[in-house]
């Protein structure tokens, strides 16, 4: 039979351009762990964000003036003359939001796991560079509207470069290109906002996946499973499978990993539905989120004589900001805050645990994390308020907790008492299963009385049973408790 | 010929000093880019004197005018305002203003030439935003130690009515007072120094 033109056509392809070794390297035949669960979306949603951001991205500048005569009108001009325009700069303005919302938990996951951990540093590395890069894109797009917020938090920003010693007054006066924030800083936060920094990355996450992809994904177990090379699995180890399989022993028979493609990529389409749902309801429901993500004092223009009497960074930079105003001193606050991001990219060699994932570490490190995460989310909301000597207060508290958890980290994660692994990955029970669990403690929660009405009917009626409650909050709690052990 | 082998140390010399070459060039090269990236001349010759007429500020009042861009406080200081001024060296952080930036003549506890006009830079020497003028005295958001100043609405810094910072905010010094002089009793011009008066 003469083969068809497609086929030929895709020979042509193939005998210049290895399109299936790197589709099976990378999808086919990169076998991740089975038991991903929740927290493993948000790595896609993460490159689903990125695209979403090009592409708004480039039509947004189709209309967009990078003059500080002009920017703030072409907004404008964008939001109610464009065709559609409204639509992309939401898409734009919360596709950012919605950027770190998904890295700090793709980030979180890495941490409770233990995915940052031997052998996979420099995945970390790369990821937090990720992490700077962004928050950099972040920042240099948020001057663009060249609205009050826009004006006042690149001036604030911009003046951290001057609390360093020397040449930090000479640095601000380079980055900004003038003696205040103006058209020159205008101009050259456009060009890195739209061709410096997407290039980096657009490098570092394919730097960040190549790595990955080297060492392989680590699994909420943290278990170092059977390296199967991404050239496809190794004969022996097919083999060695086949062998298990058949075999008796119940321990054998166990596959630890799936093939990405078609297992992951199918499951995270249903990831994407379901965030798709959540980004469109903000878009066309509440693109501004109450201030949140489109601050109010933004649909000023900017004016040079005036700060707002509240300045707040977009919520995504709160938790830093707030650690740079909870400590009275110019140049101690700065490296208070660069020092913030730089234990992060030090979590590898502060973690001196033995074991990666959380659930098979000590209850310090549990209870640690939970302070971590407390503080966190504390010093974000404490960033977007007004420094009162209370909130100030506060905000040294948790800016001590958050150093606290990463730089004693080499004591407690040395002292605590780590559980034994199992020897392959374990099954969680699906909400499903878990179902019958739920339907019974709502049962013991409700006493139900049947009630005779005056025509004959008998009809139940459903009261709250406070014991019942009582019940039920305790088991919670002893569970709860027993969890951070 | 051919017997004689290669010689590595030829090559290893060749390869490093190519590699010297193509760093001092690349050095070169940046110049030029990093450089670009300075203020321009036309953002250097911005920055002209500005002429204020002070007659109409009344005791109390404060105006801002733009120089260089930037916001300039011009206050008119009551009596009073002076009075209280005295008493808060011990709160303050550098109150005969040493560590500060301004001008000879107004290196003094109310840096002015004249005590009544108070004239300063209004960007907050921490991160630059411009204080807000809040001259009264203890009010509920401020607390009762506020004897009226600026606040800085960032990051809660605090200046009194002379510019002078407090001790225990994050700025590190006094607000900046730019260079200015009286041309009469009622013309201030703001970015020249009066050196030739100080020479007289």
């Amino acid at each position: 039979m003469k083969p068809s033109r497609l086929t030929l056509c895709g020979n042509w392809i193939l005998e210049r351009f290895p399109l299936t070794t790197l589709w099976n390297e990378h999808m086919a035949h990169y076998y991740a762990p089975k038991n991903f669960n929740f927290w493993y979306f948000f790595g896609s949603l993460a490159l689903l964000v990125l695209v979403n951001q090009f592409a708004t991205g480039i039509l947004l500048t189709m209309n967009y003036k990078p003059d500080a005569k002009l920017a703030f009108d072409s907004v404008e001009y964008i939001m109610r003359d464009v065709n559609w325009g409204w639509l992309v700069r939401y898409m734009h303005s919360t596709g950012a939001s919605a950027f770190f919302i998904v890295v700090y938990l793709h980030m979180f996951r890495g941490l409770i796991y233990g995915s940052f951990k031997h052998p996979r540093e420099l995945i970390w590395i790369f990821g937090m560079l990720l992490f700077v890069a962004l928050m950099a894109e972040a920042f240099m797009g948020y001057l663009l509207p060249w609205g009050q917020m826009s004006y006042w938090g690149a001036q604030v920003i911009i003046s951290l470069f001057s609390a360093i010693p020397v040449v930090g007054d000479e640095l601000s006066l380079w980055v900004r290109g003038d003696y205040v924030v103006s058209d020159a800083t205008l101009n050259r936060f456009f060009a890195f906002h739209v061709i410096a920094v997407p290039l980096v990355l657009v490098l570092l996450v394919f730097l960040h996946i190549v790595a990955l992809h080297e060492v392989g994904s680590n699994n909420p177990d943290g278990l170092d499973l059977k390296k199967i090379k991404q050239t496809g699995r190794r004969k022996s180890d097919e083999e060695e499978e086949e062998q298990n399989l058949k075999s008796n022993n119940p321990d054998l028979k166990i596959m630890d990993s799936i093939p990405f493609h078609p297992y992951y990529t199918v499951k995270d389409l249903v990831g994407v539905a379901v965030f798709l749902l959540f980004f469109a309801t903000v878009i066309f429901f509440m693109p501004e989120m109450g201030g949140y993500f489109l601050e109010h004092a933004n649909f000023i223009p900017a004016d040079p004589m005036k700060t707002p009497e509240h300045i707040a960074p977009v919520w995504y930079f709160t938790p830093f900001y707030a650690i740079l105003r909870a400590i009275p001193d110019k140049f101690a606050g700065v490296i208070g805050m660069g020092g913030a991001i730089v234990v992060l990219f030090l979590l590898p060699w502060l973690d001196r645990s033995k074991v990666r994932s959380i659930r098979y570490r000590g209850g310090i490190f549990k209870k640690a994390v939970l302070l971590f995460v407390i503080s966190f989310l504390a010093l974000g909301y404490l960033g977007t308020q007004p420094a009162t000597p209370t909130a100030t207060t506060f905000a040294r508290i948790f800016t001590v907790i958050y150093f606290g958890f990463f730089l004693l980290m080499p004591l407690y994660t040395r002292w605590e008492k780590s559980k034994p692994l199992p020897k392959h990955l374990t099954y969680q029970p699906s909400l499903e299963e878990r179902l019958p669990v739920l339907i019974d403690a709502v049962n013991e929660m409700i006493v139900i009385t049947p009630v005779k009405l005056e025509d004959g009917t008998v009809v139940n009626k459903r009261k709250p049973d406070a014991r019942g409650i009582l019940n039920v909050i305790t088991r919670l709690a002893i569970r709860l408790k027993k969890s951070l052990d | 010929m051919i017997n004689e082998g290669v010689d590595k140390s030829k090559r290893q010399f060749l390869t490093s000093a190519l590699t010297v070459v193509g760093a001092v060039g690349t050095g070169y090269l940046a110049v030029p880019f990093l450089a670009q990236m300075q203020p321009s001349v036309k953002a250097m010759a911005a920055s002209a004197p500005v002429e204020v007429d002070i007659s109409k500020i009344e005791p109390g009042q404060l105006i801002r005018v733009a120089w260089r861009g930037k916001p300039v406080w011009i206050l008119n200081r009551t009596p009073d305002v002076l009075e209280t001024l005295k008493t808060l060296t011990p709160q303050l952080r550098d109150p005969l203003s040493k560590e500060s930036s301004q001008p000879v003549n107004t290196t003094n506890p109310e840096r002015s030439i004249k005590p009544e006009i108070f004239v300063a830079v209004g960007l907050c020497t921490h991160l630059g935003c411009s204080p807000t003028f809040r001259p009264e005295v203890s009010p509920p958001d401020l607390g009762e130690n506020w004897k009226g100043g600026f606040f800085c609405p960032c990051h809660g810094s605090w200046f009194d009515l002379a510019g002078r910072v407090y001790s225990g905010v994050p700025a590190p010094t006094n607000l900046e007072v730019p260079p200015y002089r009286y041309i009469t009793d009622t013309q201030l011009i703001i970015g020249e120094d009066n050196q030739q008066e100080k020479g007289a």
